[in-house]
């Protein structure tokens, strides 16, 4: 689509940062974000608290299991009791069975609440979105804004799983060291030794990790950006030829990914073998100190077993770690988009204490209306204008003149800088945004159609409005005669954006939206589209039909329309310079009659 | 799976990296496997001779044996991330070149995002598959075998059962894995609709902000969230059932070890050292175990993958140098379409037989109404798309002929639908030549009225436009255009002069800058405004794919046919509304 961005970027208030900056980037814990999200999941705490205790006793279970081989070696096997052992196994059967309840009880609860946070926010995200001003949209592309609702809220739901995943090693790292101890404390600490060295090492690796990530995902960056310019300029690239200098930097640009990966995979590669090390030198004393203990009679030999199951399972959390190193750092990153969108605050908002409109006449009224979209650059002043119920006022003027500018005010799209715009005397300040825009409806220039059929669209909204409604507002707009002749009628799927119809035929269908909402007020930004003859002339007729018995705002680019209107507004550079009748204006010798006469002088020969 | 298959074959390219990693792989395996054993001859040592040198001796040798261990299994973690990093750096320069080179019929039919996550979700799929499908999956069946057959000789009716979860867990996982597919498939699917409703609410938020319907489109956009999320809590829990009886099998297998090796100890046919080891294998053997049903789903998303990669790199463009095609050289500018018929697909031609002869020089304004087939008209003289009958000669060789470089030097084209790349505007007009100097970029800005605007800014030449820059107007990325065609100087040109959305001031800015840059070329316009027309030498209307009117302005205003229609409709209305909103947004 052909998106204008406002031409009036603000003061950086609103805007979403390209991405966060590379501090937040590169940080695996970032208290702000880990809080909010904890606000998110306290409404579920039920279901957590079930899958944390799920979490504790098959922790338990698991950490128990290494111990009931112990009893079973040490009390049955060495004193050759096979009743016994048949006992241990039964022992062994049961925590197993345990284990694997409570494995499942854990996970089943936290999918659920994962999932139920997961929507909340999304939905969370989106109705916030909703609150926004329009001024927003201006400041955002919407490719930006959807990268954050989508992906970001993803990365998220990553969050919660490693971040469950991290208690989980934690509890369970906890559990080694509390059995180990409770079996022989000696042992126990001369093995845990390692500890110290194992964190020394992670700190160590942990901060050239993060430069190192940050460097990846820099150089990703700027490969999908090559790219997505590459796909989105294709017409251009073979139409200038330039096909082998942009492979050349893009190989380029590719490589330092390359690069950057190596680095980083020479990096990451050096801390497992250094685990398994560690695990050895465990293992190491395990052999030495408990081997003198077995010989000494001090520790029995299942015991020592046990103790080497432990440290086999010591380092997990440590591999789990490295492996979920860079998704932590992602997810903290999203997180903090997540939350910088849902803290933009909407600048039209309802005032506290503001009143539903009730059904009005459609008086407007605009009272020394000015508006800047940045401070200090005025882009209307002094806009007085009475336009009486059941009134069509044409706006005309040059780009920049400030006609958009106006009708957005009247649809509360943006508030005023000073001065008030009242309907039936009621500043719409005042009113709810929500029962201001149940009485007017909007029909932009480029009509926006959404996917499903084209009844869903004509209705849209109003989704109670009945057959016979919708069929009656088609007619009224001329487009009746073209949906029958779609393949299944009103029913016909509409492709993405309404693809699948000429602009006119949109055109047609948004008019038969906004004749179906049946509004006081109407705001037409015309189209300028090339619209083939027929449906052109359709478009003059339904617009005829459109306007009748309601106070309607026209953008006018048709002169038809310019000679119906009841009131023709010239602005220039953010002010009213001429009003009138098309007959007045020309009378008068101004703007408008001067843009008329040269027109006329350029089509000789025609009426 | 023949995808794959090609995917192997890529990884090959490296095979010397690749084999250096096996041979890692495999030695820090061995290595890995020695621990165990040198631990149950320690406690064998510890029950029996009581040797306390000897419990040095093993414990030294534990650490040596991991040393080891640690410096080859750095080599294959750092080799395997070197090989499928390669693979991925390969595939995507591949992608970009392919993309590049696809005619736009090819690009018609794409839309950018799915081509985005072909080069990016899709790469990194198969980057997984070559580091962990080829790789780890390699290791875990070497560890699976040599601790199977390790336990098998030491004692065969204890190693068969240790044995006996593998198949089991192994079967479960792919049973499993085929299971999820296809729910993960409907997450996709129905991500995809709440997608569609969260994109089209933005893009369309004017209408939604105008009708005041926001509570509608929460209730739109919460029914398909609602429904993605009840398809993932399905595929959570189905995964979470199934890790739970994987580690349920394996634990029955450690169970069983314990109580049946446990009776053969007391019976006196086992060590309690052997024992042991029986018992610390199974902890080795659990990693592998657990990574099945990851891998199953590593090679599944790497077929895909794999296919929707290879579905770019093998499209053929339809449009392709002949063998042996000639350089054009620079062309006088005459050229001729005899019988060209066109058809974009089978929805019925988009032109037929046009015939048309213009003279190096000439100005051609080509009418019609959207879909007459003007564009497609003029998107052929590139060679955008070929013709699907007749031919089109430029200088009297027909353009199938020449190399498409070459073509493409010859012929300028100013789309409609501008399109700037994040860059300065120097860059920007310089894209087609980037050596080009300072001098010829300043000229080309000139001629096309964008000199006086670029001096105006802060940096002038160096200021940046695109996503991460200032916002161009209309008018502005128009005249840019231009200049970036201009800078190459083509002697044809092809413009469309759709300059709707700028003021009259820029408008007639824009029609000086045009008029300079059409003097001394064959000029092709695809005409909105009268003042084009009136200035063409021919003037051509197309209605439904034809030529159905073509002479001058007054030839044909006069004669009161299509031509005559459309001037009354759209010529003269646009003359008269010359404001139309470019600066301020629509709405």
């Amino acid at each position: 689509m052909h998106v204008h961005h406002g031409g009036h970027p603000g003061p950086g208030m609103g805007r979403l940062g390209a991405s966060i900056d590379e501090d937040v980037l590169g940080r695996v814990y970032d208290h702000r974000v880990v809080m909010r999200l904890l606000g998110y999941m306290w409404p579920h705490r039920r279901l957590l608290l079930v899958s944390l205790v799920g979490m504790l006793l098959y922790t338990g279970a698991s950490v128990a299991l290494p111990w009931v081989i112990k009893w079973g070696i040490d009390d049955f096997i060495a004193t050759k009791d096979l009743a016994g052992l048949n006992r241990a196994a039964l022992v062994f059967g049961g925590v197993m069975l345990a284990n694997y309840v409570f494995m499942y009880i854990h996970q089943m609860a936290l999918a659920k609440a994962s999932q139920q946070v997961l929507y909340e926010l999304r939905t969370g995200m989106f109705n916030h979105l909703q609150r926004l001003s329009i001024s927003f949209f201006d400041r955002n592309e919407v490719g930006r804004v959807m990268s954050r609702v989508q992906n970001d809220v993803q990365q998220l739901q990553e969050f919660l799983s490693i971040m469950i995943l991290g208690l989980g090693d934690l509890l369970s790292l906890v559990g080694i060291i509390v059995a180990m101890l409770l079996m022989n404390p000696s042992l126990a600490l001369i093995t845990l030794t390692v500890i110290p060295i194992l964190f020394a090492v992670v700190a160590l690796w942990q901060r050239n990790a993060r430069r190192s990530f940050m460097r990846v995902r820099h150089a990703i960056a700027v490969v999908n950006a090559g790219l997505q310019e590459n796909i989105s300029g294709v017409r251009v690239v073979q139409s200038l030829n330039r096909q082998e200098v942009n492979l050349q930097r893009f190989e380029r640009a590719n490589a330092e990914h390359l690069n950057a990966n190596l680095d980083a995979g020479r990096l990451s590669s050096t801390l497992l073998p250094t685990v398994e090390l560690l695990t050895a030198l465990a293992l190491g004393f395990v052999v030495v100190f408990g081997g003198y203990m077995v010989l000494d009679g001090a520790l029995a030999v299942g015991a020592l077993v046990a103790f080497a199951m432990y440290i086999q399972r010591f380092f997990d959390p440590i591999r789990n770690l490295t492996m979920q190193y860079t998704e932590l750092q992602r997810a903290m990153a999203s997180g903090a988009r997540v939350f910088e969108l849902m803290d933009v605050q909407p600048e039209v908002r309802d005032r506290p204490g503001a009143r539903p409109l009730s059904p009005i006449s459609g008086d407007v009224r605009y009272e020394g209306v000015g508006f800047q979209y940045v401070p200090g650059v005025p882009v209307l002043r002094d806009i007085d204008l009475h336009v009486q119920p059941g009134q069509t006022v044409a706006l005309v003027g040059p780009t920049g003149a400030g006609k958009t500018t106006m009708v957005n005010l009247l649809a509360r799209f943006y508030d005023v800088t000073s001065g008030q715009i009242t309907i039936d005397g009621h500043d719409i300040r005042d009113v709810t945004r929500d029962s201001l825009a149940r009485q007017m409806s909007v029909v932009l220039q480029e009509p926006f159609l959404f996917s499903g059929t084209v009844i869903e669209n004509i209705r849209y909204c109003h989704t109670e409005a009945t057959e016979e409604a919708v069929v009656r507002a088609a007619r009224a707009v001329r487009a009746h005669d073209f949906i029958e002749r779609l393949e299944r009628g009103y029913q016909t799927p509409l492709l993405e954006r309404g693809r699948n119809l000429s602009v006119g035929q949109r055109q047609l269908i948004s008019f038969a939206r906004a004749i179906l909402a049946d509004p006081r007020i109407l705001i037409l930004d015309e189209a300028t589209a090339n619209i083939d003859t027929h449906t052109e002339l359709l478009i003059q007729e339904a617009l005829r039909e459109l306007l009748r018995g309601r106070t309607a705002v026209v953008i006018a680019h048709r002169l038809s329309t310019i000679r119906n209107a009841d009131l023709i507004v010239v602005l220039d550079e953010g002010r009213i310079v001429e009003a009138g009748t098309h007959a007045q204006l020309l009378a008068r010798g101004g703007l408008y009659s001067h843009l008329s006469s040269a027109l006329a002088a350029a089509a000789p020969g025609t009426g | 799976m023949s995808a794959i298959l090609r995917l192997t074959r890529m990884a090959w390219q490296h095979r010397w990296l690749l084999l250096l990693t096996y041979l890692c792989l495999g030695l820090s395996t061995i290595m890995a496997m020695a621990v165990p054993r040198l631990l149950g001859a320690a406690i064998d040592v510890a029950l029996g001779s009581g040797n306390r040198a000897s419990l040095l001796f093993l414990a030294g040798s534990i650490l040596g044996v991991s040393v080891l261990r640690g410096a080859f299994s750095y080599g294959q973690s750092y080799l395997g991330e070197a090989v499928s990093q390669l693979v991925a750096y390969n595939l995507r320069n591949a992608i970009y070149d392919r993309l590049q080179q696809l005619s736009f019929a090819y690009h018609d039919r794409q839309q950018t995002g799915n081509l985005m996550s072909k080069a990016t979700a899709d790469v990194e799929a198969v980057r997984w598959f070559v580091s962990v499908g080829l790789i780890r999956s390699v290791q875990g069946l070497l560890l699976v075998g040599m601790v199977g057959a390790l336990l098998v000789t030491m004692d065969w009716r204890l190693g068969m059962v240790s044995l006996a979860f593998v198949p089991l867990i192994a079967g479960r996982a792919i049973q499993v894995s085929r299971r999820l597919r296809p729910t993960w498939m409907r997450v996709q699917e129905e991500t995809g609709h709440m997608t569609t409703v969260l994109q089209e609410n933005l893009a369309g938020i004017r209408v939604v902000k105008a009708f005041g319907a926001e509570e509608h489109e929460k209730r739109r956009f919460g029914d398909r969230a609602w429904v993605v999320a009840g398809h993932t809590l399905e595929a959570m829990l189905l995964q979470a059932s199934n890790s739970a009886v994987m580690a349920l099998i394996f634990t029955a297998a450690l169970g069983v070890i314990l109580w049946l090796g446990g009776r053969e100890v007391i019976l006196g046919s086992l060590t309690p050292g052997e024992l042991a080891q029986f018992i610390l294998y199974m902890g080795i053997l659990t990693q592998p175990v657990r990574m099945t049903g990851w891998l199953v789903n590593v090679f599944s998303r790497a077929a895909s993958a794999g296919q929707r990669i290879f579905e770019v790199l093998d499209a053929l463009s339809p449009v392709r140098e002949r063998p042996r095609a000639q350089v054009l050289p620079h062309v006088k500018g005459e050229v001729h379409f005899e019988g060209v018929s066109f058809s974009y697909d089978s929805a019925g031609p988009a032109l037929r037989q046009v015939n048309l002869h213009v003279k190096p020089g000439e100005r051609v304004a080509l009418l019609g109404r959207p879909g007459s087939g003007k564009s497609t008209l003029v998107q052929l003289i590139p060679r955008f798309y070929d013709v699907t009958s007749g031919h089109i000669t430029i200088d009297g060789v027909d353009i199938r002929d020449v190399t498409l470089e070459s073509l493409r030097r010859n012929v300028g084209i100013v789309q409609q639908d501008v399109f700037l790349f994040t860059a300065t505007i120097r860059e920007n007009i310089a894209y087609g030549n980037p050596q080009a100097s300072t001098e010829e970029v300043v000229r080309a800005a000139r001629v096309a009225q964008l000199h006086d605007f670029v001096t105006s800014l802060p940096d002038g030449y160096e200021t940046w436009v695109g996503e991460r820059g200032i916002t161009l107007s209309g008018g502005q990325r128009q005249r840019l255009a231009i200049a970036r065609t201009l800078l190459l100087d083509p002697p044809i040109l092809v413009l469309d002069d759709s300059t709707s959305s700028v003021d009259p001031e820029t408008e007639q800015e824009i029609q000086r800058a045009l008029a300079e840059v059409m003097k001394g070329r064959t000029t092709f316009v695809i005409a909105h405004r009268l003042s084009t027309v009136q200035g063409a030498d021919q003037v051509l209307v197309l209605d439904g794919g034809e030529i159905v009117e073509r002479g001058s302005h007054q030839e044909l205003f006069t004669k009161g046919g299509l031509y005559r229609q459309i001037y009354d409709l759209q010529l003269r209305t646009h003359a008269v509304s010359p404001a139309r909103s470019g600066a301020e947004g629509d709405a």
